[in-house]
């Protein structure tokens, strides 16, 4: 069996919902596919209030987004083919697929492919980090805040960035202890309004400390820190265990990228990004001109930004079918003004460099 | 303490029916549709395999569907993630022995 498509959308996150949403608007038929059972990707389980910008999402919780772009891929009637459950697990040949759904295996064939796989969440090196206890910090939301079960009764952070710090209040709104958030760097990484909503509420975090070992035989019965000197050596003798029952580790994402290897897009490592990522042309389209690239998949940010990278992803993926559009043009330029200011200032600095050098380096090759 | 949470700020959990299963022989509760490895921490139960090589006690890690540290062997089919499998009534789930074993 197969399927044809103008543009084929690989993940329905906030970046790939969005890029289907732009794309079917705009006018190309569009299959969608994601391998979770509900459309949204990882904005199913944040409950927080994004930061967002004036014009888009600013103050909403992440499950509102989810349900906002739900509700407007639902509103399509045509055009838009949603496939559920369902994993692209590779790309063969010019235009070509293959899909695994639920009941079989389909080819699917396509003019242009979106692909917003996402990211997968870090682990880091310490003794005994594979214990049954140790979870990721989107697993613990996933746990948490989708299916109503605490992780445990009492549960470290590890990691001060902005992700640690949300779900260690998360964790606090389920009744979960935490006993306290441990951080390498000498200051505290995310943002100071959301270290101090835990600060006040009692829960101290340890900068310049970091995870020696997990202990337990079965499953972690605790852990211990220790502290680290200015160059991120052990300092002897400051070894101390925490008792708790299980260990959230928030150390960072990496882009999900195989699908662009296997479409022979030329890749880059970006440490600001996040890791390996494709080189784009600043309209998110890669080396290999079917292909384009939307959210997490292009470099690490957050879900405000992978909904405006989707929407220029659709609007130029579709562009390149059907010529150039008015309508395309507006939402790129909507799209690119909001993202460069979601993007100013210091805290934007690191994310700025990253894109420059993914964007600046396609010229070349 | 129960690990399932009754009440929350923000949230309201929308849970399938209760449903039985069994783990290594032993009878379990559940919600329908809730991830296999989500019904079996909510019932006190975090060890989910041991590693193929070194036999270390290993849980789940992403919960996404990603990492392949939660696969089990759920009614005869090894390497099921349970992470993200969906539970139903009768399901008989099971520890499997290293990569699993097909029976030919």
């Amino acid at each position: 069996m197969s399927r044809k498509s103008e543009v084929f959308v690989v993940g329905g996150g906030p970046a790939g919902l969005s890029a289907a949403i732009v794309a079917a608007k705009l006018g190309a038929r569009v299959l969608l596919v994601d391998d979770n059972p509900m459309l949204g990707g990882q904005l199913v389980k944040q409950t927080h209030r994004f930061f967002g910008s004036s014009a888009r999402d600013a103050g909403i919780r992440g499950i509102s987004i989810a349900e906002k772009l739900r509700m407007e891929a639902q509103a399509i009637k045509k055009n838009l083919v949603v496939q559920l459950n369902t994993s692209a697990v590779g790309f063969y040949g010019e235009g070509e697929a293959g899909i695994l759904t639920p009941e079989r295996y389909e080819k699917v064939t396509y003019e242009r492919v979106i692909v917003g796989t996402g990211a997968v969440e870090n682990s880091l090196n310490f003794e005994n980090n594979d214990l049954p206890g140790i979870y990721g910090a989107g697993a613990v939301q996933t746990l948490m805040n989708v299916h109503g079960i605490r992780p445990g009764k009492r549960i470290l952070m590890v990691g001060s960035g902005n992700i640690g710090l949300i779900v260690s209040y998360q964790l606090l709104q389920a009744g979960v202890e935490v006993v306290g958030v441990v951080e390498a760097m000498p200051t505290i990484g995310g943002y100071l309004v959301h270290a101090s909503k835990i600060r006040r509420l009692g829960i101290p975090i340890m900068t310049g400390h970091t995870i020696v070992s997990a202990n337990g035989d079965l499953g972690v019965t605790g852990a211990t820190l220790c502290q680290l000197d200015e160059k991120y050596q052990r300092v002897p003798n400051t070894e101390f265990e925490i008792i708790c029952d299980c260990i959230c580790l928030a150390v960072g994402l990496s882009p999900l990228i195989e699908l662009f290897q296997q479409a022979s897009c030329k890749m880059v490592f970006v440490p600001e990004l996040g890791g390996l990522v494709p080189l784009q042309d600043g309209n998110m389209r890669t080396s290999n001109p079917r292909v384009y690239v939307a959210g997490d998949a292009s470099g690490i940010e957050e879900a405000t930004t992978a909904i405006l990278g989707g929407r220029i992803a659709g609007a130029r993926a579709f562009e390149s079918l059907h010529g150039p559009s008015s309508d395309a043009q507006k939402i790129v330029d909507d799209a690119a003004g909001e993202l460069k200011s979601l993007r100013s200032g210091s805290t934007g600095n690191r994310i700025r460099w990253g894109r420059e050098r993914v964007t600046q380096e396609i010229a070349s090759c | 303490m129960n690990l399932r949470i009754e009440e929350h700020p923000i949230l309201v959990f929308k849970k399938g029916r209760k449903v039985s299963f069994t783990f290594g022989g032993k009878k379990l509760e559940g919600f329908e549709g809730e991830p296999i490895a989500a019904a079996l921490h909510a019932a006190g139960i975090r060890l989910l395999r041991h590693s193929p090589h070194k036999d270390r006690p290993r849980g789940f890690f992403c919960a996404i569907g990603r990492c392949s540290s939660c696969m089990m062997e759920v009614n005869g089919a090894v390497n099921t993630m349970t992470c993200i499998t969906p539970l139903a009534d009768g399901m008989t789930v099971n520890m499997q022995k290293g990569h699993g074993v097909i029976e030919p």
